[in-house]
């Protein structure tokens, strides 16, 4: 068992109880929700005649049904126009914080909890989104719930949930040019598996770790449900603490220095004990793209897409369906292949960091015949942000459309969606079938950087033949 | 069936009811029940629509649409079921079809939360039981008598030793498996908690 990690010293922080059937009851110090997974917890209280416990410790904003190219209300949706009302009156209602599109500080929920400064180390985060895990970027323990424990965080701001052990992830080395943390997460996946972290939370580490920018830590900790773990996190140092400097909602004079030498105490100890540590070299990765339809299921840009043979006897099933759902041949170059959209955004790669990466690969540029290219700000800051750079003209000229924020096609909740089996160049973070709006649309994930890249050439490319120039 | 579906309640130590074998590993949420579906304000209508799009790529094949999977309740699975996203559209469009137990080789972590929430016994066993029985159930009807207590399933000629997390069988056999007001019992204790927390005194803008 786990001593003396971050997570142990979070978790024991944070417990209320041993619950009689053995569970811990977990106080949750940031509660997050959005339109889709809340509207029944809230119906749920009505039903038990329940009040919301501690309103002020649950912020809202609306993300995954917002149209991107028109946000006029009401939405031309009614069911989408239906969920936004819902979360306003449920808002109003239970007196919650509601960043509403036109705020200012609208967007996607694990975009805007960060740059807003209410994430912070050492709180446990709850939302209902498996995403939740990005917060751990901040050494916090986030992670996702379903609509029930929505229901129940809203109650009594607690949980009932067993802990989790805790797996180090150390990465040695750095990783080279053109290679981002979209790559690495990519590979940790591919290496460990998708269900390795069933059970476990993430602590990812190592010098690869502390060399990457924040912004990228939340890339690397977003996709840890990706494989298989709830929660994933980063010890935070000076990095975490200069990013959160004046935040709206970071913690301000005197108490900002009470809060850092707190944060300072949470890390991981130095003989601290894991369940268990693996380790990986970051400079051995490549552009890391994935081939199937589990996000597993990557290769670097350069390599052929595995034979039945080669793969693990236990992954040889979903394999055998990938090849069928993609269309790929066993021994095939991934490179090359044929791409029909090309999407920038998500909580995975929609922050300001990833729009600049992709726009200086597309600068002097333009998108491929036939490709359909948009890119969709993950929140109303980073919109506003690569405006004031310059950012939106670069991708226009490029021939990339601009749309307004939220989750769009990573999920596809709204109209951005594929047509039948177009194959995407996406930024985002699930390859599942169907994933994106069409019942046999192919994903392939990647960084933005090479998202822009295949949006030049019109296939997957090597985004180092456009930087490294 | 316009009898309203009721969700349950209360303890439960024991569950018959027929099996319906999905074969496949890494079934994600998205496949159970895909995003479009999410547009709801309540879990009432998910139950048809449960794999819609697996359902229509194979025509009327798939074994939540054969005709002699009909009335089953006991779905059996393989590994990493559930796995991807956090919606308990999934579990519950998985109820409102019918299920009421899944047993597997291996579930996905949020899924299996939301399924005991709930009230979803969710059992693994071995890889080569789960395939025994997908095997039988494929060529004739197989009925399964759950004995939570037990943590066995039985048919006529097959036994099988489940495994379940201790605290989930605790809960079902106990009917503390609906956690808010067992929550709520340590109220004052989630008060002092709020209290104590450092990051609550320096957050006070």
């Amino acid at each position: 068992m786990s001593q003396d990690t971050l997570f142990d010293k979070v978790w024991d922080l944070h417990k209320v109880a041993n619950l009689p059937g053995g569970l811990d009851q977990i106080f949750i110090g940031l509660h997050l929700i959005h339109e889709v997974t809340s509207p029944q917890a809230f119906g749920a209280l009505k039903d038990k005649n329940l009040k919301v416990k501690f309103p002020q410790r649950t912020v809202a904003t609306v993300d995954h049904i917002v149209p991107t190219d028109n946000q006029s209300r009401p939405f031309k949706d009614n069911l989408a126009e239906q969920m936004i009302d819902t979360l306003e009156k449920n808002c109003i209602e239970h007196k919650i914080k509601f960043f509403n599109i036109g705020s200012g500080n609208q967007g996607i929920v694990h975009v805007v909890a960060p740059e807003l400064g209410l994430t912070q180390p050492g709180m446990t985060i709850a939302c209902g989104d498996s995403h939740t895990s990005t917060h751990g970027a901040f050494g916090s323990i986030a992670f996702g719930i379903g609509t029930s424990q929505v229901r129940d965080v809203l109650a009594s701001q607690t949980i009932a949930m067993n802990k989790l052990k805790v797996r180090q992830i150390w990465c040695e080395n750095k990783l080279s040019n053109g290679i981002y943390a979209k790559d690495l997460v990519l590979h940790i996946i591919n290496q460990l598996g998708v269900k390795a972290g069933v059970g476990y939370a993430y602590e990812f580490a190592g010098p690869a770790i502390s060399a990457l920018s924040m912004e990228e830590r939340m890339t690397i900790c977003n996709m840890s449900i990706e494989g298989g773990a709830r929660c994933g996190y980063i010890n935070p140092d000076e990095k975490t603490f200069s990013y959160m400097k004046d935040k709206l909602f970071s913690p301000q004079n005197e108490n900002w220095e009470n809060a850092v030498k707190w944060w300072k105490s949470l890390e991981s100890s130095d003989n601290c004990i894991y369940d268990d540590v693996f380790k990986l070299d970051a400079s051995k990765v490549e552009p890391t793209i994935t081939w199937g339809i589990t996000p597993g299921q990557s290769i670097g840009v350069n390599q052929k897409i595995p034979l039945l043979n080669d793969i693990n006897p236990n992954d040889q099933f979903i394999a055998g369906e990938a090849y069928e759902y993609m269309g790929f041949k066993p021994g095939q170059s991934i490179k090359n292949t044929p791409i029909d959209v090309c999407f920038i955004g998500s909580c995975t790669n929609g922050r300001i960091s990833d729009l600049r990466v992709a726009a200086q690969v597309l600068e002097h540029h333009k998108v491929a015949k036939n490709i359909k290219a948009f890119v969709v700000p993950g929140s109303e800051k980073v919109a506003k942000e690569a405006k004031e750079e310059g950012l939106d003209k670069i991708f226009i000229n490029a021939g990339f459309q601009w749309r307004e924020p939220g989750c769009s096609m990573c999920l596809a909740m709204n109209s951005d969606k594929l047509i039948g089996n177009q194959v995407s160049a996406s930024s985002s973070n699930r390859n599942f079938k169907g994933r994106q709006g069409s019942p046999n649309g192919r994903t392939l994930l990647m960084s933005p950087a090479m998202v822009a890249a295949a949006s030049i050439t019109g296939k997957v490319s090597d985004v180092r033949d456009f930087i490294n120039k | 069936m316009s009898i309203k579906f009721k969700p349950p309640m209360g303890k439960f130590s024991r569950l018959n009811g027929k099996c319906i074998s999905l074969v496949g590993d890494d079934i994600d949420t998205d496949r159970i029940i895909p995003a479009r579906f999410l547009k709801c304000i309540d879990f009432d209508s998910l139950g048809k629509s449960v794999f819609d799009d697996d359902r229509k790529t194979l025509k009327g094949n798939h074994p939540f649409d054969l005709e002699t999977n009909k009335g089953s309740s006991i779905l059996i699975v393989n590994s990493n079921f559930g796995c991807g996203s956090s919606r308990e559209h999934a579990p519950q469009a998985l109820m409102r079809w019918g299920i009421k137990a899944i047993i597997g080789e291996s579930f996905a972590d949020i899924f299996y939360s939301n399924c005991i929430a709930i009230g979803i016994p969710c059992f693994t066993l071995p890889k080569e039981s789960i395939k025994k029985i997908q095997q039988y159930s494929d060529i004739k009807n197989l009925f399964l008598e759950i004995d939570l207590f037990k943590s066995t399933a039985k048919a006529k000629d097959l036994k099988f030793n489940l495994e379940i997390k201790e605290t989930s069988k605790k809960m079902f056999l106990s009917g503390e498996w609906d956690a808010t007001a067992k929550l709520l019992e340590n109220t004052d204790l989630i008060e002092n908690k709020l209290n104590d927390l450092p990051y609550i005194k320096f957050n006070i803008n």
